[in-house]
């Protein structure tokens, strides 16, 4: 269990983060937990930049972008896909649970599916205990 | 202890001649080999040693022959160029030959990957081809593959090669068998022939580059014991082929494995009506003891005096 | 180019065991080229490795740089003052850029985060194919441009053995048989009496025996 968790949620601009955006005025609410970064496209969210999230302490990533067949650049988003196949690798690896990092898809105008999507994640990583990195933080050497 | 390789003599004056395959043991015990030698004594005219086939391990095929030897038999031994370099090869081939050995088969040998040990390092230092020539050189004019001459008595072994008929386009096998045959092969023995058509087709463009004057060719021959054989021959091993026919008949059959002999016995008769055919080869995996029937049925037996 | 894969990161945080401090090595030759050793790759495995040592309890600092090659003293000469402040190298060249590193920092642990495969091209984007041995002995006007001793499974001169079948190698039935394509191309190029001589032994000693092989340049151009 973790009651406090820090949640970061890689958004495409083009479309999950102008749902979240949405969301938002429509005052439809998701877990405080979660920071938005907003990205041009989440092709371009290289490996090392969610490595870096959860190395200074992110216990969940989530990276949303557009539909199959809808991202503005043609591919970015299957490309995401395959990189976070290929990161929760690298967490399984490391010994972290895979189910702190999650891609999901979203157009700009489903403002209640990101809701729901993001809170989903934020449910399993409040279940989680913290991260181990984060953890182990505060004992410096 | 004979000079001479019999089944040179017997290939000279003009004999057909009938030759086998055992596989060494996988175990440091000579029994097994001479168990399976026993039943072949009398029938065939020289007896192939494999040298570690499929590049399982397996009892030498050098000691193997001296066994055989031993018990009676002439030995053929094969030799790849998989796990030896040119200095291994001549160096046991120096051995071979001080024990008795007459007969040498040269072959590439199969790739390491298929055997039982496929994290080694394959040597392929020299290919079939250059075998036979070094060979060839070991014996006359008597020189090591560098050129140095060897020093008092020459190995003067009966050079034998391979042949797959079946594996890729028929003029590209011929020109290989040309090759082998230039090298200085003496005799050729063939992929296992279950489709005869191509076999002949084969055998007339041998004869049209005048290759079976140059070289004794022994067809192959498989007995097949079962259905599952069969498929597993022709869709798990490289470079054979099982026409469809051949599978039917095994598959109608009340016992597959007498269809099997019947198979083997009717393509030998018809392998003999073949010209430029000198000979076959008979390779019954693992079911040496069925050679002798094969041999009589195929009116082969008695075989010629050694 | 030279073609490398990512070694396990298993074997890597292993071999760097007792190093808190580590100069990340990237280069931006062969290795970047091929996916595997640029500045990208570099900094992802030393954020994966700084996690793993955090969650054993220890603290892993990681400089990450990269060089233009590592097969070149110049440029490796370039990472002095980093490697001095390390004390510690994990390299991201093939195995000839870390034995560079190596030399020229005498006193410094140099771990490789590759393993080097081979000499080769891409065929399709992200998929590479060795083409070249690196003999020494280059008789590729014989096979019409087609390398038997690479791409013949045992490398034999006097090809194809009978283990080919329908154009494919006996050792997986998804490789072609280098001998058939060279048959083919040399019929092709109405050339196959190259083919009717029968290729003499190799030279090895040009190859792969005794000590390291040296070049000179023949080349006066730049003087
Ligand atoms: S099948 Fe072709 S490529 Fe494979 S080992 Fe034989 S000759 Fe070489």
């Amino acid at each position: 269990m973790n009651p406090e968790p820090r949640i970061i949620g890689f958004c495409c601009y083009t479309c999950a983060y102008a749902a979240a955006d949405l969301a938002g005025s429509m005052r439809v609410t998701y877990d405080p937990a979660i920071t938005i970064v907003a990205i041009p496209c989440t092709g371009a969210v290289e490996p090392g930049v969610v490595l870096a999230a959860f190395e200074e302490g992110a216990d969940g990533v989530f990276i949303a972008g557009c539909l199959d067949g809808e991202c503005h650049y043609k591919s970015g988003n299957l490309r995401a896909k395959e990189r976070v196949r290929a990161l929760c690798a690298v967490l399984e690896k490391l010994g972290l649970e895979t189910a702190r990092l999650e891609m999901f898809q979203v157009s700009a105008a489903m403002a209640t599916r990101f809701r729901d999507k993001a809170t989903a994640f934020a449910a399993r990583i409040r279940a989680l205990p913290p991260s181990p990195v984060r953890r182990r933080e505060g004992r410096g050497e | 202890m004979t000079l001479e390789s019999n089944l040179a003599r017997l290939l000279r004056e003009g004999h057909f001649a009938v030759t086998a395959e055992v596989g060494p043991p996988k175990g440091a015990s000579a029994d097994p080999l001479l168990q399976k030698a026993a039943a072949l004594k009398g029938y065939v005219d020289a007896v192939n040693v494999t040298d570690c086939q499929t590049a399982v391990v397996r009892l030498s095929s050098i000691a193997a022959a001296v066994h055989l030897k031993a018990a009676g038999l002439e030995p053929v031994v094969q030799m790849t160029g998989r796990d030896r370099n040119r200095i291994a090869i001549q160096s046991d081939l120096l051995g071979a030959y001080s024990l008795g050995v007459r007969n040498l088969l040269c072959l590439t040998g199969d790739h390491q990957r298929f055997g039982n040990h496929p994290e080694a390092r394959g040597v392929f230092d020299l290919d079939s081809i250059q075998m036979v020539a070094m060979v060839r050189r070991l014996g006359d004019p008597g020189e090591f593959l560098c050129g140095e001459p060897i020093r008092g008595e020459r190995p003067r072994f009966f050079v034998g090669a391979v042949e797959n008929p079946f594996a890729g386009p028929l003029e590209m096998r011929v020109r290989r068998l040309e090759k082998k045959i230039e090298a200085g092969a003496e005799f050729i023995q063939t992929q296992c022939v279950f489709d005869l058509e191509r076999f002949r087709r084969f055998m007339a463009m041998v004869r049209e580059h005048g290759l079976h004057r140059r070289g004794r060719i022994l067809a192959g021959v498989t007995p097949l014991k079962s259905v599952r054989m069969a498929r597993f021959m022709r869709d798990q091993v490289a470079g054979i082929t099982i026409p469809d026919e051949v599978l039917a008949r095994l598959e109608n059959a009340a016992d597959p494995a007498a269809a099997g002999v019947s198979l083997c016995v009717e393509q030998i008769s018809e392998l003999r009506k073949i010209e430029g055919v000198a000979g076959v080869h008979i390779m019954a995996i693992a079911w040496e003891q069925i050679v002798p029937e094969i041999v009589r049925r195929a009116g082969l037996y008695p075989r010629p005096a050694q | 180019m030279i073609v490398a894969e990512a070694k396990p990161f298993a074997e890597v945080a292993g071999m760097i065991g007792g190093c808190r401090r580590l100069l990340v090595v990237a280069c931006a030759g062969c290795t970047a080229v091929c996916g595997v050793g640029g500045v990208r790759q570099a900094g992802e495995l030393a954020a994966a490795l700084r996690i793993h040592f955090r969650l054993k309890g220890l603290e892993l600092e990681t400089e990450v740089t990269g060089v233009t090659r590592q097969c070149e003293p110049e440029f490796v000469g370039e990472l002095a003052e980093a490697v001095a402040r390390c004390g510690a190298v994990l390299s991201f060249g093939c195995g000839v850029g870390v034995q560079f590193v190596a030399d020229r920092f005498a006193g410094v642990p140099v771990f490789p985060a590759l393993n080097t495969r081979f000499a080769g091209g891409f065929t399709v984007s992200g998929a590479w194919e060795e083409r070249c041995r690196l003999c020494g002995d280059c008789q590729l006007h014989l096979t019409g441009g087609i390398c038997p001793l690479t791409r013949c499974a045992k490398g034999i001169l006097n090809g194809p053995c009978g283990g080919v079948q329908d154009g494919r190698c006996e050792v997986g039935w998804d490789v072609p048989c280098a001998w058939m394509l060279i048959h083919e191309r040399l019929a092709a190029l109405g050339r196959t009496e190259l083919l009717r001589p029968i290729r003499p032994p190799r030279n090895w000693a040009h190859t792969s025996a005794g000590p390291r092989r040296q070049g000179v340049s023949t080349d006066d151009s730049g003087k």
